[in-house]
Parts: structure tokens; sequence; C-alpha cells
């Protein structure tokens, strides 16, 4: 009887093999997708037991974490809860963590990251209690605060990158929200600041300056236009292009009009430069018809136009969709279908103003363990090159005549030469225009790019124009990075 | 030719010492790291603990010295930590539980102490495993009451749906562990006096050979009395591990293969119908298929928090004392291996496989060693059914199999099922004793067949 019993060992062998795949199979290999199951109280006790990383602007924290007594051992706090609302996002412990960095960045600030792996092994050895990781971000507090002083109580956004490296030194988006009551452990309390959120008609957890609606970019797209006439070599900034009150549109019925009604110059010629400062809706009307919608489409793609990036949070690509003849004439100027974020026209003048490359804009400076460690560190990357070092010379010269003379003078500083360009986008029949401004400074060795939106005009209603509503915005955020 | 080689049989009655003390060592270092874990504190009755542990231990050594000092050395240190550790899990989990409710680790502490006591009588009072075979059929009918009491008004308990139980006043007690051992003795006894009509007579077909119609009897009854088990008790475990051992166990005894096919068969079509007709069955297989449907957690999300458990155990544990085990119902019981694998990680589990493994390579060890085939089948059997046994609740609660509720051996809180797997050991170490025990040399025989006046020993 000795055989049979050999061979059913040999069945139990394979019945136990079983066991040790099926628990592998359990602990190891879909552990992670179990843990993320939703409703796993394991995994939000177990993310609440341990400090979650800080999150912090220039060394003073925007979220952390605080001991308390309750079931829960640690609770999230917002210091400056309103102004950074849409840099840090929230964390709760009902809707999990969601929106901003706390969102994007959720596995490093609780500790769970694959990039903590060997100090979380370290800890385990020594005995610490196991903790996130924070995150020390680019941002500038008195850029924010200047931002967010500035835009009042109107709607819109402001994004501000240092031209060199992408780094973003202010992100502001009106409405905000106070995170810290979704982060309460007072959980009805917590439910009915959520339902409340979500209800409001002005959505003010959309982060406008990055994922919000995308907005319709006005004037301010003239600089792709001009950067795209520089380009082909067929144009310099002194050229003589036509400028007249109104351009007829080929194959269509609709006529492109200057915004004054009259003719943009002499003879009805203008210059590129002069067309640039006084936002001669005919004369890039014109180009965009000479250019073709292709060769802006181009140049868009060349300033992150479709791009996805993620700054960690997640950019939505602005989009110039394929055009015909009369409609790459409107493009031109910034209508049609042309949609973008102020981070991609911040993304425009930061490539000027950075000697025609485009760098990824970014928002953490660097990753610290608990012990203040350095975990990772972000290298400024080259996004693209947008037009070559002569052309974004020109670009400047050119922005630097809108803002001494021409729609930008709001945006003056004293002792400075800022280049710039307004907008004013026509986005619903009758509505107010969005104003917008972008610009950086100094012209001559450039430190700050910003990008300006307030909808609807903000409270200067249907009188608003780009430079006057947003320039002075995009001023106050200029001079807080520049002035000491 | 052979080639007959002599080596001086070893008791290695010291190697099991030695084994016992690690494995004690073990379960207070176990009992150390849940008191600092959950209490912040050394746990004052560590020593206390400890010494029960020892003298209980060491007292069923002694006892092996002295009534079986051939047997298996691994066996009892292996139940020895494997009780120790559930003890330990059980302990840990009461300190998880509100002040008011019941404590479970000193009932198990009284039932493992019982259990030992029983396994060392077990090895007193039986000199020889032979003995077992006088009652055969006396086991058969008391295994047949035991499985048929919890169908019994009055004293049948419905617990969770399964019909396994019976309860006199405040004690409650699973039958069918017990049932499991008559019923390998059992087979045991009666196959060995079958096997030769079980395995010469038939024809052959396809290559492999059939029973007679009439030799179909016994595994039709087997197979019926299993389908009784999963209909009228609903306990689908129990059903599989009864029939699993019988059909290993005619395997053995007939060295016909064709048995295995006839009840693989025969078992797949009875849970088939058994899905079909009975709801409770049927809400175990859509538990196991689908267990993060809603369907499935508007039944139960048991079996779900069990398997997140596991996975926040992730490779290494979460440590013991520092999971959260007692989120899952029965965690002490039925699920008392997902709460190892979520305190003590999948490398934990793994020891605790092998040591299942190892215990029951040791019993099936000792079944080919033994000279006699009542040995052979009651040594396999037993092994088979801890085996399986394993198989059935580790493969319930991972997904392998749908979920049934069953103890594992030695770790799960349970009087019954600590009785019985004890008096299994017990049983499995007298035959082991039996099979290592070295015959008397060919010179002593030589001169005792030689020997004018045979002595005979009348017991």
């Amino acid at each position: 009887m000795n055989k049979p019993i050999r061979r059913l060992s040999f069945v139990v062998a394979l019945l136990f093999c079983t066991l040790l795949i099926s628990t592998t199979w359990i602990q190891f290999v879909t552990a992670k997708s179990l843990d993320a199951r939703p409703g796993n109280r394991r995994t939000l006790l177990d993310s609440y037991s341990r400090e979650r990383g800080a999150i912090l602007v220039d060394g003073t924290p925007i979220a952390k974490s605080v001991p308390t007594k309750d079931e829960l051992k640690w609770v999230r706090t917002y210091p400056q809860a309103k102004l950074y609302s849409q840099v840090t996002g929230y964390y709760s412990f009902t809707y999990g963590a969601g929106f901003g960095l706390e969102g994007t960045e959720d596995a490093l600030l609780s500790g769970q990251s694959d990039k903590l792996f060997y100090r979380r092994v370290l800890d385990m050895l020594t005995g610490k209690p196991p903790s996130g990781a924070s995150l020390e971000l680019t941002i500038n507090p008195k850029a924010q605060a200047a931002a967010d002083q500035a835009l009042g109580n109107q709607r819109g956004a402001v994004v501000a990158l240092d031209p060199k490296t992408g780094a973003i030194l202010a992100m502001v988006s009106h409405p905000q929200y106070d995170p810290s009551t979704l982060s309460s452990h007072d959980l009805s309390s917590v439910a009915a600041a959520w339902k409340s959120l979500n209800a409001d008609p002005l959505h003010p957890a959309d982060n406008r300056a990055i994922a919000g609606d995308l907005y319709p970019p006005g004037s301010t797209f003239k600089l792709i236009t001009a950067a795209a006439a520089l380009s082909s070599g067929k144009f310099t900034e002194q050229s003589l292009i036509p400028g007249p009150a109104t351009l007829a549109l080929p194959q269509s019925t609709v006529n492109l009009p200057t915004d004054d009604r009259l003719p943009c110059g002499p003879g009805n010629k203008t210059t590129l430069t002069h067309a640039l400062e006084i936002s001669c809706n005919t004369s890039f009307g014109w180009l965009g018809l000479t250019l073709g919608g292709d060769a802006l489409r181009a140049q868009a793609g060349k300033f992150g136009f479709g791009d996805s990036i993620a700054v960690p949070m997640r950019v939505t690509p602005s989009v110039v969709p394929p055009l015909n003849a009369p409609q790459s004439a409107q493009a031109a100027i910034g209508q049609y279908d042309v949609r973008v974020t102020p981070m991609q026209m911040a993304m425009v003048s930061a490539g000027i103003a950075n000697k025609g490359t485009v760098m990824k804009p970014y928002l953490v400076k660097d990753t610290r363990s608990s012990s203040l460690d350095l975990i990772d560190q972000t290298q400024p990357e080259q996004l693209s090159q947008a037009v070559s070092p002569a052309v974004a010379a020109a670009l400047t010269r050119m922005m630097v005549t809108v803002v001494q003379s021409g729609t930008g003078t709001p945006a003056q500083i004293p002792g400075m030469q800022v280049a710039g360009k307004t907008g004013t986008a026509q986005h619903v029949k009758g509505g107010n225009p969005h104003a917008w401004f972008t610009a950086f400074a100094p012209a001559s060795d450039p430190q700050v790019a910003v990008a300006v939106v307030v909808e609807d005009g903000g409270n200067a209603g249907s009188e608003a124009y780009g430079g006057a509503v947003a320039g002075p915005i995009a001023r106050a955020v200029m001079e807080a990075v520049l002035k000491p | 030719m052979s080639t007959v080689t002599s080596f001086r049989p070893r008791t290695r009655r010291n190697v099991e010492l030695v084994l016992l003390l690690a494995a004690i060592a073990i379960v207070l270092v176990a009992y150390l790291d849940v008191g600092l874990a959950m209490n912040g504190a050394f746990p004052p009755d560590l020593l206390t603990y400890g010494l029960g542990l020892l003298v209980l231990s060491l007292g069923f050594h002694l006892v092996l010295r002295w009534r079986a000092a051939y047997a298996d050395p691994l066996m009892l240190p292996i139940a020895t930590l494997l009780n120790g550790l559930g003890l330990v899990m059980i302990h840990r989990l009461d300190l998880a539980k509100s002040p008011k409710s019941q404590m479970l680790e000193p009932k198990q502490m009284m039932w493992s102490t019982l259990a030992v006591v029983l396994a060392a009588i077990v090895i007193i009072v039986l000199r020889d495993h032979r003995q077992l075979r006088r009652f055969t059929f006396t086991a058969m009918a008391l295994a047949l009451v035991m499985i048929l009491l919890p169908l019994v008004p009055g004293i049948g308990r419905n617990i969770n749906g399964s019909k396994i139980w019976i309860g006199i006043g405040p004690m409650s007690f699973q039958p069918g562990e017990v049932a499991k051992i008559l019923l390998v003795i059992f087979f045991a006894g009666y196959l060995v006096q079958t096997r030769d009509a079980l395995s010469l007579i038939g024809r052959r077909f396809m290559g492999i050979g059939l029973p007679r119609a009439k030799d179909l009897g016994p595994i039709l009854i087997a197979w019926l009395a299993s389908l009784g088990v999963m209909v009228f008790e609903s306990d689908l475990g129990s059903s599989l591990l009864f029939f699993g051992i019988f059909v290993a166990m005619i395997y053995i005894a007939t060295e016909r293969r064709s048995w295995i096919a006839i009840g693989m068969i025969l078992f797949c079509a009875g849970s088939y119908f058994a899905y079909l007709v009975i709801g409770h069955v049927h809400a175990r297989v859509v538990l196991w298929l689908h267990p993060f449907s809603a369907a499935a957690l508007a039944i139960s999300d048991q079996l779900v928090k069990g398997l997140m458990g596991m996975a926040q155990g992730g490779l290494l544990g979460s440590g013991l004392g520092r999971g959260h085990p007692e989120f899952t119902y029965f965690a002490e019981s039925d699920f008392i291996i997902p709460s190892f694998g979520e305190e003590l990680g999948l490398f934990g589990l793994f020891a605790l496989l092998l040591l299942y493994v190892l215990l029951v390579e040791r019993g099936m060890r000792t079944a080919l060693g033994v000279r006699d085939g009542f040995g052979k089948l009651l040594a396999a059997g037993l092994a088979f059914s801890f085996a399986l046994q394993c198989f059935v609740v580790v493969g319930g609660v991972t997904r392998v199999i749908p979920l049934t509720g069953m103890t594992m051996p030695f770790l799960s809180y349970g009087g019954s099922s600590l009785l019985a797997n004890w008096t299994l050991i017990a049983i499995l170490l007298r035959i082991s004793d039996q099979a290592r025990r070295p015959l008397p040399n060919a010179a002593e025989l030589a001169t005792a067949s030689s020997a004018h006046t045979q002595v005979v020993r009348l017991e």
C-alpha cells in the first residue's frame, strides 16, 4: 500500500502549493488593489494612524497633521486654508484625498509611495513610528498673497512662473473654499460642507488656473501669431502689414473689424510692433490668413498647447482646433474655438522671457522625509523650444512697447521694463468679456512671468479691458516677486 | 538483491525535548509581543503562562518517553507551537474587545489543557493501535450518531446557517470533528477487510479497472451520507472532508485509480446539485466567485474583510497586536488564518502552512513505515484528513473554494476541535511508535524459533 500513500502525499503537496499560491496572490500580487478598495477601513485607519507629511511654502506649513485624542489619531489642518485651497486640495476621512496635492501626492504624503520603501524598512528597523514625506513647494508666499489680494472678490485665476526654471511662484483661483471643513473629524459637518461645495454654482473647488473650464485667450493669443510670423522668416518686427478698419474674410460673409473701427495706421498699414502695441485685430487677422491655420497650430503646439502636463496636478491641455481660412483669421486674434488655461498663457510669456525655451512648470521643489532628509528634488526640465532666441528677443521688444505705450500701461512698474500683452475675450454674446493679461519682468533679465484672467471683466463689467482690469493684478504679483 | 543496511534505531526523544522548548519559547515571544504592542507593557502573567505551557507539554513528553519511546519526535512540538500561537492570537483578539464582552482565551486555555490530558490518556490506554480495529463498526455507529446529532431537535443548533453544532445548556460542541476520527477508524477497519474484493475483481474499461457494481455499494453509501450532510446540515466543508477521506482511503486500500475518478465525478455531481437546490450553498458560491459584488456584500462582507486584512498585512505583516484582525467576524475561529496573515504577513503565514505540511508529512511517513495494513490506512487517513481540513479552511478564506464553516486545526478557537485534533495526534504518535520501533533482530528470532519450547505470552 506504500505506492498509493506516496501518491497521496503528492496530492497533499499539491493542495498546500495551491494555498501558498492563493495566499501570495492575496497578500502580494493583488494586495495594493485590495488596499485601495473603497470602504477598506484598515487602509483609512492605517493612513490616519501615522503622521501625514506636511505641505510647506517657504518652510511654513500650509497643510499639516496635528495629533488629536479621538480614534483617528491625526487631524489635517490648513493654516491658510482659503489662500492655498487650490494648491493643497483636501484630505477627508469620508471623501479621501482629492483635488490638489493631497490627491496627486497622496502616496508620498501618506508614506505609502515606493519611493519611500527603503526609508520605511529603515524606520522599521530603528523602531521609529512611520510617517509620510513632506513637500516643499516652489510658491513664493508674497506673490501668492499679492495675487490673492489683487484679484479680490473677482472670479478668475493668476499663475506666476519662474521663466528660467518653470517653478510655479503663485497659483490662485477665485472663488476659493476652505479645505479644513472637509478634513474635520466631525463627520456630519464634513458631509454638509461637501454637499454645499458641490452644489455651489461657481465651482469653488475648480482650480481655474490649470483645470477649470478653459477660457478663450482673446488678444493674448496674438503673441503666438506674432511668434509664428517672426519664425516664418517672412516678417520682422518692423515689417509693414495691412491694418484696415475692417478685414474681409474669404469664404465668409463676416468681416473682422478693429476694436475702434478705425484703421491701425496711416494708409491702412502698420508695423508688426505697432500692431501688437495697440492689439490691432485686422493686422493679426491678415497674418492668420497669410500664415495659415496649420502654422498657428504648430506654433501653439511648440508653446505647449495640446501637451498633457502634470505639475503634479494635471493641467488641462489648451487647444487650437483645425482651422480653415476665415477661422485662422479669427484664431489669430484668439477667437473662434481657441481655448486655454491661464497656466498655458503664463508658459507662453515664460517661454518668450526664457529666450524661446519653455520650461516644464512644477509646483513641488523637493520632497523630504519626516527627519528632513532629502528624498527627491525636482530638476528643472525643458519642455520645448518654442521660438529661436532672436525671435524671442524681438517679441520681448514688442511686448515692452505694449506696456510702455500700448494697451498694457496699467502694468508698468517704475524703474523697470515690463513686457506684456493684454486680452479682452468675448465669450458669450451680450455677456461681459474676460479680461486677460500676461507679462514678464524685468524685460532684460526676466525673473517672473504671469498670466491673469478675470472672468466676465470682474468689477469693471462691460467696461472691462484686459489692460485696465488684469494689468494691475499682474503688476502686483510681479512686484511682490521682484521687490525685496 | 537488496542491500541490508543496519542502523541503530534511536528514540529521538531528546530532539523532541529541544524542539518543544523552542516551540514554547516562540509562543512566549509572541505573547510578549502582543502585550507590548497592545498594552505597552510587559504582560504580567507571562511567567505563569509560560510555566503552564511548559508543565503541560513536558508532561506529555514524559508520557511519550514512558509509553511510546519511539514515537515521532516532530509531531508534539509542532502541535504545541500551533496550539500556543492560536492561544496568543485569541488572547490578542480578546484584548481588542470591549471589556464587557466574553474573553475566549481562558476557555481555549482550559480546552487545550483538557485536550492534552486526553491525548496523554490515549497514549497510555491505547497500547497498540491495532486495538482500534476491534471497534470498526462501533466507530461507524458512533460516527453516524455524531453526524446526525445536530439534526436532533432540542440539542441541534443552527449557527450561521450551518447545522453542525449541538448544545447542551451553555456548552456547544461540533460533533463533526470527532466524527472525522471515528470515520477514519471505521474506513481503515472496513477497507483492510474488503480491499481484496474491491481491488481485484472487476473489469477494465478504457484502460482503468472498474469495480463490480455490487462493490460500488460502500462508495455510494459514503456519497449519499456526505450529500446528506450537505443537504440537511448545510455544511459544505464537512461533506467535502468526509467524502475526500473516504475516497483517499479506498484508493490507498485498493491502489485503483478508478475509485478516485468515480469519487470525483460523484462529488462534483453532488455539489452541483446542492448549488442548484440549496439556497445556503448557492449563496456561498456567489460569495466565493464575486465577493465584491453588491449581491455578495448584501449577504456578507466577512470574506471581503478577511481578504482586506490579509492584503493590509502584505509580505511582512503589521506585527502581532498592531493590525486590525478584529474587524473580521470570527477572526478567532474560521478566520484565524486571515488574522495571522494580517499580523504576521505572507512570510508568517507560509511558516504556519509549512508547519502543517510538516505535520502531515510526518503522518504520511508513519503510514509508510508501519507494517500492518490497518495501521497504514489509519495513519494515512488521519494525516490526509488533517491536510484536507487545512485545505478546506485556508482555501475557503483565500477564495480557492467556497467558504465553509470549519476550524483550523489547533489554531482556531473551539473545544471540540482541540479535543479531536489532539486525539488525532495521539493516535498518530502511537502508530509512529510502532513504525519506528526496531524489530527484534534476526538472531533473537532464530533462537526463538529453534528453541525446544516456544514461549507464548498471554496478555
